[in-house]
């Protein structure tokens, strides 16, 4: 199966931000080329006047009372943190 | 075809302590637990003598413990016949006896399940015990959290990651007084339907060691059929739960979409996702849902509604219902050994006086390309969470921030999450959104469309749960041939109904095989009366691997 010519992984893998080898981006390419070609079928269909469904039952305007809930201990929030350092989390620097 | 004891599977199962069951030979009579006979099965007739040898009391007393059923239990906890200390033991070393072949569990923490026995029997000595649950000890997919322990979605990239809460459906299971039991395997992120795809191990089917599970709730299915478990929580995307419940002999439910919270579950496509159970009969179902079902705040998705008792709707709610046979899922591609047991199944349910009707859903072959843009455009979006800042895999080697995000990423996600994103990203980007998103999101509405027509005319749908029983690991290395395993799944999530997988028999190869039954919305209990007609009267489901 050839890769359509508009799959562009670099692209894609740069905007999910995703590092690939070079091995993964030529197999994903064919298994993506292959997935979007059995995809295609969607064109067949006549969705002239049909309204896209987002949500089977979508309910809109969920309303919660202004008040402050129980949160999680700083302590509970940072038991995952990678790096931490007097209750923050430690990240790269990012503006010199 | 005289359905003696001795040729009897179930017999040969309540006799054999220690030692259970054998495949059932699907052209032989079989004595459901009550002692009913079963026209279709060919047994003629059920003894009363046979009936009191077999089953002088009840519940059903030679099955080990970690085989009985939710409802068994129950009775025999509330008659104090024995503890949920000594039940959570039998399940432990049940447990310790088969997961060095199941491999179901990423972890369990038998210590903290006894300490939760030990609070159960004290509640019930006191008098205060809570319910059917109390004392029972319910197994968790690992992208459910509990607080205090792992929650890894089976991915690198959690492989560290303690829970700091609960679950909104682990907290209720804990107000029903369970026991909660274990971190089961799934593919990653639950994204595929073999448990391949775990970053940790396969799980195995406990009907053929070389066979899947199925998926992504693997782990969940194979615990219980394997006695890991009295019943187990999963997630059902597009047939997460009802797929690997169909390949391993056990029954299992995607409710309708909003019955049951979603807080605290990983999210892979938050308008397909939806936990359910799965059990060892379609009352233990009924029993599990009763206690996850419910409207919550914390889950803006989650619909108010009241909560029928289910269990109760299975003796109220008598049929004979209008049952529709949709022929676009008989087609090519199904496997014969399926399709007859399906077919039996119906035939079944037209004795009972049923009325079984031809429907169509024609844009049923459209299913898994609408899935696979719609579930992964939503994954792309929930998974740029992890970027290795607040949680999960971080990289140990960054130049800079971006960097970061980049290598933690790829360090941390596996090949299927990573392909996933990669087409949800795509489906999503600039200049294709319209040709790929949208198209799909119109084509959904059609195939929800197809479901509400045919429920003008019957009250359930019948379908085979999967094309074929449990295929070999490895068998189906491409993707795509992965993807089409959930093609009769698919559609109750796209629609949003609640649907059911119950087994209904063996291959010859003695692997099992589910049927689906397709309800109408917030109607699980007509949905689970109907399962259980059939259900009940078969308890193919009682059937256990040997191990």
């Amino acid at each position: 199966m050839s890769v359509p010519a508009d799959l562009n992984i670099d692209r894609i893998a740069n905007l999910a931000r995703i590092a690939l080898t070079p091995e993964e981006k030529e197999k994903f390419s064919a298994q993506l080329a292959d997935v979007l070609t059995n995809i295609e079928k969607l064109r067949e269909v006549d969705v002239t006047g049909v309204e896209p469904t987002a949500h089977a039952f979508p309910i809109y305007n969920v309303w919660a009372e202004d008040v402050a809930q129980p949160g999680l201990s700083v302590e509970d929030a940072l038991r995952n943190a990678p790096v931490q350092r007097d209750n923050m989390i430690v990240v790269p620097k990012v503006v010199d | 075809m005289n359905g003696s004891a001795v040729a009897d599977p179930l017999a040969s199962n309540l006799v054999s302590e220690g030692r259970p069951c054998h495949f059932p030979d699907p052209s032989r009579g079989f004595k459901c637990a009550l002692g009913r006979d079963l026209p279709d099965n060919g047994v003629v007739s059920a003894s009363p003598a046979l009936v009191l040898i077999l089953f002088p009391f009840s519940p059903v007393p030679d099955v080990p413990l970690h085989f009985q059923s939710v409802s068994e239990l129950a009775a025999l906890l509330e008659a104090k016949t024995i503890t949920s200390v000594e039940l959570t033991q039998a399940v432990i070393a049940r447990t310790q006896a088969v997961e060095e072949r199941i491999k179901a569990f990423n972890s369990y923490d038998a210590a903290d399940a006894l300490a939760q026995a030990a609070a159960s029997d004290a509640r019930r000595a006191a008098g205060q015990a809570l319910g059917p649950l109390d004392g029972i000890p319910i197994g968790i997919k690992d992208v459910i959290a509990v607080t205090g322990q792992p929650l890894t979605a089976s991915s690198k990239m959690l492989a560290n990651f303690v829970s700091p809460y609960d679950a909104t459906v682990t907290q209720k299971l804990k107000k029903a007084g369970a026991v909660v039991w274990g971190r089961l395997n799934l593919d990653e992120f639950a994204m595929g339907s073999s448990t391949e795809n775990s970053a940790f191990h396969t799980t195995r089917n406990p009907y053929n060691l070389d066979c899947v599970p199925g998926g992504s709730s693997g782990g969940s299915a194979a615990a219980l059929a394997a006695g890991e478990a009295i019943a187990t929580l999963g997630s059902d995307t597009g047939g997460s739960i009802r797929q690997p419940a169909a390949l391993c002999n056990v029954v299992g439910l995607k409710p309708t979409y909003g019955l049951v919270s979603r807080y605290g579950l990983i999210a892979f496509a938050s308008s397909l996702d939806q936990i359910g159970p799965f059990t060892r009969t379609v009352e233990d179902a009924a029993i599990t849902l009763q206690a996850i079902a419910g409207h919550d705040e914390r889950d803006s998705t989650s619909v108010k509604i009241e909560i029928p008792d289910y269990r109760t709707a299975l003796k109220t709610k008598k049929g004979p219902w209008r049952l529709g046979i949709p022929k676009e899922y008989f087609g090519e591609g199904l496997d014969p050994e399926v399709a007859s047991a399906v077919e039996k199944a119906i035939s079944y349910y037209e004795k009972l006086g049923c009325e079984i009707k031809n429907v169509s859903l024609p844009h049923t072959e459209y299913g898994v390309g609408v899935y696979y843009i719609i579930a992964t455009a939503e994954c792309s979006s929930n998974l740029s969470r992890y970027d290795g800042i607040r949680y999960g895999h971080r990289t140990a080697d960054a130049k800079d921030i971006v960097d970061l995000y980049f290598k933690s990423r790829a360090e941390g996600f596996g090949p299927e999450v990573k392909r996933r994103i990669i087409l949800g990203t795509y489906v999503l980007s600039s200049g294709y959104y319209d040709a790929y998103y949208l198209r799909a999101q119109k084509v959904r509405t059609l195939i929800r469309q197809d479901f509400l027509n045919a429920y003008n005319e019957v009250d359930a749908i019948i379908t085979p749960t999967t094309p074929t029983p449990a295929f070999k690991r490895g068998a189906k290395a491409d993707p795509l041939a992965m993807y089409l395993c959930d093609v009769y799944t698919i559609g109750a999530n796209l629609a949003g109904l609640p649907g059911i997988s119950v087994p209904c028999g063996f291959s010859s190869g003695g692997l099992p095989i589910g049927m689906q039954l397709i309800g109408q919305p917030f109607m699980e209990a007509d949905l689970l009366a109907i399962a259980n007609a059939y259900d009940s009267a078969h308890n193919w489901g009682r059937r256990t691997p040997e191990l």
